[in-house]
């Protein structure tokens, strides 16, 4: 993908499988919501195609949404002045067809499909626990709430792969808790799910893999140990010791980078958590059940 | 007392230091003089508009002056603990009875200025008007005595609507009487406004002041939030009353141009309705719009077998015109909005203000000298034959009931079902996927390509829609005016219909509502038409209206819900239960 004379996203080859949860890593800028776009068709790759079961898709949103891809986005784009149920009413467009003629008409057709929709969107609201605020406006709930309520209606549309950029942006530890589980939630509905995040705790909780972008190009891939444990990670988070001057100088900052790096892989958050911190998301390093409880004592410490 | 001690902050007494039992004597005493004196002569000749002279009954600007003065009293006996008009005003509230008199005080002030302005001085007052004005004046003053616990000081806190109980559940029937009482006061109301002569500018200002004022107070006392709860409950009962009340609204009026005036203001009323549609649902700003109404005006005009039509030997029945100049306005439509809907916002708007000229401009030039003749040109298509439904001839005048319904009337009935279509097209559109998918676009367009709209159908299945509508209302109105020709169908001009205008309607009346278009069309309609020594000031006096309305009413004069939670972050009924404070911040940064 590029813009003018910037490439922003160069040659990323990426795989999710079915009920795989993959989280998409990286610093500011490296093209982790450029490459979300062109996977939704929001932007149309300069090069390169985007294939989901097996058929490529168009570069047109409302068409790889019909494919089944879903997303939500990172500054929330809920429609501000629509109610919590109708919101998620927009989401199951793609799989209603009702058009003009049957809503002026008002046939038993179409009074069937909107009770349907209804259902639909109802069942998803007490899915992720907005059941209670249907008529409410979105602009009006919380921000936790507002985010859930964009995964609802991305899950309104049916898709077999969720996007989710940044779902945890602006969270506090208990909602961030609460998103993981409904993420995993998600995932037992029989979803995919490509996560961005910046939060490195809830992406390592959560993710079956780890992909690393950076600069536009993909760094490295692989579970979260095999990620934490690569250098290039870390270079590219925190930035490399020094640079252009080999010598015997660099031989020695690189053994000392190395020693370090045992204590500094976890540390990488951008915005530089305290080490203290790390220890006990060393504990939460695998993405499983298991580790989700480890993790809840993380919490109670951070508070 | 007792009952007004219950906020802390209430003082004793408002900035006029009276005793609060004086204050309500000084009201009602106030009011009855008020009506008093409009049994009065308030001016020795009959020169004035509505003749003022005579003693016995009021006239013109003395029965405004009554109802003013009516209202007041009604208001101010709420004061007392009278058992069934403290329903009236639930909350106890002054500020009703602070605006009914500032009514009867507007009215009054109003006519005997207007008086001794128009006539050259004090001294064609007589003492019925300085009554009325001395009278109308004492309400103000003891109202502003009375101790307001409504937040905001001095006369502010006279104009802030007070906290109003919710309203309770009322049983079916009471809501259905409030409907209609309702219905019925805006049928007089309108009735009223659409008789006064255009020569008495005077009369309609009082009628304006009164109407502002007098609607005013009645939102204060809660009164109009009930009757719109109770059409919400009642949606079909409501239009249904409200489509009788059209339909009486020829049989209240003796003269046919009232009803000309009626059609006028229904095929500008419909035509706000279609562009609702497009602006108020989906979003797009389209400044050309009223080319659709031309086309479909003109599209019926050419086979309505008039002799200065192209196609002269063709007479398509009515049936088969309005849907030739639907199907006309619907190509139009297409055709426009295919190449320019995928523009957004502003480009839009100005790529549908130069297609709305451009529009115009063939048809002026379609006269067989610059071009083909087929609309000749400025000279328009005139002569065009009256309609002929089932036998009905539209075009004269039919006795129902004992009443002669002229031509105007007749076309009147044609044109409310016209309205009643639209109006049904619209709301079961609205409240579709199609119409959630076309609020989604208005909200968000990425968002809503991003959840699976298509965009560029559907914002071009709602452009397609509005035009026809548009196109259908043209069909009536080239047969109500006899004649077609350019000169309406600009962008902007001194009378409706023109896109300006339209837009205008729109926006006044209310964004995405049914009811909104169609106020927004009767004011924009009536207003220029009654007062016509206004004819120079027009646009100016009609900017400065919108630049008011867009500083304390922005969401128009009749919300949409969304709207008026858009527009007013306060107050809003369905705040969420535990906001906690450190996410709103949030909220709005990650909103923006």
């Amino acid at each position: 993908m590029r813009f003018g004379g910037l490439t922003a996203v160069r040659s990323v080859d990426f795989t999710v499988n079915s009920g795989e949860i993959v989280g998409l890593i990286g610093p500011n800028g490296a093209g982790k919501t450029t490459f979300f776009n062109c996977l939704t068709g929001l932007y149309i790759p300069t090069e390169g195609t985007v294939s989901y079961q097996g058929k490529v898709l168009p570069p047109k949103p409302h068409l790889v949404t019909q494919a089944g891809i879903a997303r939500t986005f990172q500054n929330i784009r809920l429609f501000a002045n629509m109610t919590v149920l109708e919101n998620v009413l927009v989401g199951r467009h793609t799989r209603t067809k009702e058009g003009l003629w049957s809503a002026l008409l008002r046939g038993p057709g179409f009074r069937k499909a909107e009770k349907e929709s209804e259902a639909k969107a109802m069942e998803l609201l007490e899915f992720i626990g907005l059941a209670g605020k249907r008529d409410h406006l979105a602009r009006n709930l919380p921000y936790g709430e507002q985010r859930k309520l964009e995964i609802a209606r991305a899950l309104a549309s049916e898709p077999g792969l969720l996007l989710l950029d940044e779902p945890t942006a602006g969270m506090n530890p208990q909602e961030t808790r609460a998103t993981e589980e409904l993420v995993f939630a998600i995932r037992d509905r029989g979803i995919a799910v490509l996560v961005i995040e910046h939060d490195m705790r809830f992406i390592f909780n959560l993710c079956d893999r780890v992909a690393v972008l950076v600069q536009g190009e993909k760094l490295v891939e692989g579970t979260s140990d095999v990620v934490q444990a690569d250098e290039r990670v870390v270079a590219a988070y925190l930035g490399e010791p020094f640079e252009g001057d080999p010598g015997t100088a660099e031989a020695a900052e690189v053994e000392a980078a190395e020693a370090a790096a045992e204590a500094v892989a976890e540390d990488r958050t951008a915005d530089a958590a305290p080490p203290s911190d790390a220890a006990p998301a060393a504990d939460a390093e695998d993405a499983d059940a298991e580790s989700t409880e480890a993790d809840s004592t993380t919490k109670g410490e951070t508070q | 007392m007792t009952d007004t001690t219950n906020s802390p902050a209430a003082t004793e007494h408002g900035p006029v230091p009276l005793p609060r039992s004086l204050a309500r004597l000084l009201i009602v005493v106030g009011a009855v003089g008020t009506i008093a004196s409009t049994f009065l002569s308030w001016t020795w000749t009959s020169d004035f508009p509505g003749d003022l002279t005579v003693y016995g009954y009021p006239a013109g600007l003395q029965i405004l002056a009554l109802v003013g003065g009516a209202l007041t009293l009604l208001f101010g006996l709420t004061l007392w603990d009278i058992k069934w008009l403290r329903r009236l005003n639930p909350a106890n509230a002054t500020s009703p009875v602070f605006l009914t008199a500032l009514s009867a005080f507007a009215v009054c002030w109003f006519t005997g200025i207007a008086i001794a302005v128009d006539l050259g001085g004090l001294v064609n007052l007589d003492p019925g008007a300085y009554v009325a004005m001395a009278a109308s004046a004492l309400p103000v003053v003891g109202a502003l005595a009375l101790p307001h616990p409504a937040p905001g000081t001095g006369i502010r806190g006279y104009l802030t609507k007070p906290q109003l109980p919710a309203p309770g559940k009322a049983s079916p029937l009471v809501d259905r009487i409030v409907i209609t009482v309702g219905v019925a006061l805006g049928l007089v109301a309108f009735s009223y406004g659409i008789g006064i002569d255009n020569d008495a500018s005077e009369t309609f200002i009082g009628y304006l002041l009164l109407l502002v004022f007098a609607a005013w107070g009645l939102m204060h006392t809660g009164l109009v939030d009930r009757f719109a709860t109770a059409a919400a409950h009642h949606k079909g009962f409501a239009s249904a009353l409200a489509f009788v009340a059209a339909v009486i609204f020829p049989f209240t009026q003796g003269d046919d141009h009232n009803a000309n005036v009626g059609v006028n203001i229904l095929i500008f009323a419909t035509v706000a309705l279609g562009l609702n549609i497009v602006v108020g649902l989906t979003g797009l700003l389209d400044l050309g719009y009223v080319a659709f109404l031309g086309v479909g005006a003109y599209a019926a005009a050419l086979v309505s077998g008039s002799e200065y039509s192209r196609f002269s030997g063709v007479h398509f029945p009515f049936w088969a015109a309005a849907l030739t100049g639907m199907a006309a306005s619907l190509v139009f439509g297409v055709l426009i909005g295919a190449p320019t809907l995928r523009l957004r916002g502003d480009y839009l708007a100005i790529v549908t203000l130069g297609f709305g000229e451009i529009f115009r401009i063939t048809v002026n030039n379609l006269d067989g000298t610059s071009g083909p003749n087929i609309t000749r040109g400025p000279n328009g298509i005139t002569q065009i034959p009256d309609l002929d439904i089932l036998g009905f001839n539209l075009g004269e005048s039919h006795n129902i009931l004992g009443h002669s319904l002229g031509r105007f009337a007749n076309y009147l009935f044609l044109m409310l079902i016209v309205t009643a279509i639209v109006v049904l097209v619209f709301t079961r559109a609205a409240d579709s996927r199609i119409g959630r998918s076309w609020i989604a676009i208005r909200e968000d367009e990425t968002a809503a390509t991003a959840m699976g709209i298509n965009g560029f159908r559907v914002k071009l299945v709602a452009f397609a829609l509005g035009a026809s509508l548009a196109g259908l209302a043209g069909t009536v109105m080239a047969h109500v005016n006899y004649s077609v020709n350019p000169q309406p169908y600009q962008f902007a001009g001194a009378a409706p219909p023109n896109s300006a205008f339209l837009l205008a309607a729109v926006v006044l009346g209310g964004m995405g509502t049914v009811s909104g278009p169609l106020l927004g069309a009767s004011v924009l309609y009536l207003v220029p038409e009654k007062l016509q020594f206004l004819q120079n000031y027009e646009l100016f006096a009609f900017g400065i209206a919108l630049i008011l309305l867009m500083r304390f009413r922005p969401e128009g004069i009749i919300a949409n819900r969304r709207r008026q939670l858009e527009f007013h972050e306060t107050g809003q009924l369905d705040v969420p239960a535990q906001a906690t404070l450190s996410d709103d911040p949030a909220v709005t940064k990650a909103g923006a």
